[in-house]
């Protein structure tokens, strides 16, 4: 399935990346997956929450520069070899993958990757037709 | 032992010195006068060159500035005919602030006198090897420096700027004997030299040092690393180049070439010319030079005439070194900045102009840092793509200004401001 990720400008220096989550915090709301990309200058701290949109205004209004992006998130069984199924699939179909990262699962059988990649669309297509596309709504934003 | 290229000038006593200046100073105002420019400025000031009998009449005449040289460009201040220039110079300062000056053969000679003069006074005889690694080109230093020291009749090489290991390499086969450069890079082949083990192949005597700020300190650092004595040297593109003033072995302030560029200091509030002493802009007016004769040029530069007995035996006035600029232009390894150049490289790239300039010295040599906040349109989910904004921003200070900037994108609102406005530069270093 395809939700919405925020991505969060964050200066690269002591102090920083707290301030950002304890913003989050402070409102409520519970990262259910978080990834850093960092440069020695700054940082993108890329988020899923609940209420995306919600949570993107409320950071807004504190200042911080906030980009919802489109990204997939996929799962899969929770067994050795399941990631590298999902991503040969999208190898093999020349998909480019950005980035990945994992999301924090309540299901013990069940594990959650978020994937970037330039056409959502197109890689769900791919999953689906090698078989690899279980993911529900209700997991994620459990 | 004080040496002397052309003791008649250097040592003239005050009255005679005054006497060549006046009738200098008379014949160029006439000379000036035929360039519309400057028939047109003196016509709406109600000056008329007949106004101009001596230096004390200095006072009637505009003055000019950087933006009039500027809105000049290119032949608006050529004050010979075309075929009577043999040269071009043009400042460092870059896109809309470019100055181009012009040369007759005699403004050359007159130029290479002065930078002899310069060569001579910190020891330099026609024995001596002449090491040159100001640039060459539309730069003034190396070509500069390069007549001053053929004048002299010393060995010349022209080295021009940059590789070093090829400038430590010249020094030690040729051994020279004299260096010319900026003293941040002196400083650093200081640093090159003895991290080589070759301190001891180095047959250097004495440096002439120029195109930027240096503190005593660094003087101090320079000439005990390198087993030389340190000369300052002082100049600009507008009114020749390096040599309109220079030191002598005293070290204790710059002798202005006075036959050639009268100077003064003003208050750069009111205009008025202050006395002997007190701190102020100074501004010169070229004498002798027929191609781009300035006429009361200010110099935005800060500093102290004095005209105390010289323990060198020279008579002519002294300037302190520099003290500050009036206006808020940078020298930054001997390039000339304006904060508006590098806010219109940050605009141009679609950032907004909220940034800050940070200029240090870091082991004498100086650095720009460039912290500009980042927006919400030009931020991107990825890092490669905000990267490659970053670098756009460095690429194109490096082509305006020649100097490579370390450019950090920082968060919104996180650069100081006072009163609302954000502050801009942050100079460090210690002159």
């Amino acid at each position: 399935m395809i939700i919405k990720q925020l991505s969060i400008f964050v200066e690269n220096k002591m102090g920083k990346l707290v301030d950002v989550v304890e913003a989050l915090g402070k409102a409520g709301i519970d990262i259910r997956a978080q990834s850093i990309a960092d440069t020695s200058d700054f940082g993108i701290l890329r988020v899923i929450v609940t209420k995306p949109d919600e949570v993107a205004s409320l950071l807004r209004e504190q200042g911080y520069i906030v980009r919802l992006t489109d990204v997939l998130a996929v799962s899969m069984p929770d067994t050795p070899g399941s990631l590298a199924k999902v991503l040969r699939a999208l190898s093999d179909e020349n998909v480019d993958v950005e980035y990945t990262y994992a999301f924090v699962s309540h299901n013990k059988d069940k594990a959650y990757v978020v994937i970037r990649v330039e056409n959502n669309e197109h890689a769900l297509e791919v999953l689906a037709n090698h078989g690899l596309l279980f993911a529900d709504e209700e997991d994620i934003y459990k | 032992m004080e040496n002397y290229y052309q003791p008649d000038m250097e040592r003239a006593p005050y009255e005679e010195m005054r006497a060549l200046q006046d009738a200098r100073l008379k014949e160029n105002v006439r000379h000036a006068y035929n360039i519309p420019f400057y028939k047109d400025l003196l016509d709406r000031n109600g000056v008329k060159p007949e106004d101009i009998q001596s230096v004390d009449d200095l006072y009637k005449l505009p003055f000019i500035t950087k933006d009039d040289l500027r809105d000049a460009y290119p032949y608006g201040l050529l004050g010979v005919q075309l075929s009577d220039a043999v040269r071009v110079q043009a400042t460092s300062g870059t896109t809309g602030r470019r100055v181009v000056a012009f040369y007759t053969q005699a403004d050359i000679d007159l130029w290479d006198e002065c930078c002899a003069r310069a060569i001579v006074a910190a020891g330099g005889t026609k024995d001596d090897i002449v090491h040159v690694c100001y640039g060459y080109g539309l730069f003034t230093g190396g070509p500069g420096l390069n007549g001053g020291s053929h004048r002299v009749g010393c060995l010349t090489l022209p080295m021009s700027s940059g590789n070093t290991e090829r400038q430590i390499q010249f020094m030690t086969d040729l051994k020279s004997t004299i260096l010319c450069c900026t003293p941040s890079y002196a400083a650093y082949l200081a640093e090159s030299i003895h991290e080589a083990g070759l301190i001891d192949q180095i047959s250097l005597k004495a440096g002439i040092f120029g195109a930027e700020a240096w503190s005593e300190e660094m003087r101090r650092d320079i000439e005990s690393k390198l087993r030389i004595k340190a000369y300052d040297i002082y100049g600009l593109t507008e009114i020749s180049g390096p040599g309109v003033s220079f030191e002598c072995s005293e070290q204790t302030g710059m002798h202005i070439n006075e036959d050639h560029f009268l100077a003064e200091i003003i208050d750069p509030q009111t205009g008025k010319q202050l006395p002997y002493g007190e701190k102020g802009e100074l501004v010169f007016t070229c004498i002798t030079k027929k191609a781009f004769p300035l006429l009361r040029y200010r110099t935005r530069d800060i500093c102290v005439l004095t005209r105390d007995k010289c323990s060198c035996g020279r008579t002519l006035v002294k300037m302190s070194r520099l003290m500050g600029r009036t206006d808020d232009m940078l020298i930054i390894r001997g390039v000339n900045v304006f904060p508006s150049q590098i806010e219109t490289v940050i605009i141009s790239c679609g950032f907004e102009a909220n940034y800050q300039i940070i200029v240090d010295r870091v082991n004498y040599t100086d650095s720009l840092d460039v912290h500009v906040e980042m927006t919400p349109d030009m931020f991107t989910d990825e890092v490669r793509g905000i990267e490659k904004k970053e670098n756009e921003i460095v690429e194109k200070l490096r082509s305006m200004l020649g100097l490579t900037a370390k450019v950090t994108l920082v968060a919104p609102k996180s650069i100081t401001r006072s009163e609302g406005k954000a502050v801009r530069i942050i100079d460090k270093r210690k002159i």
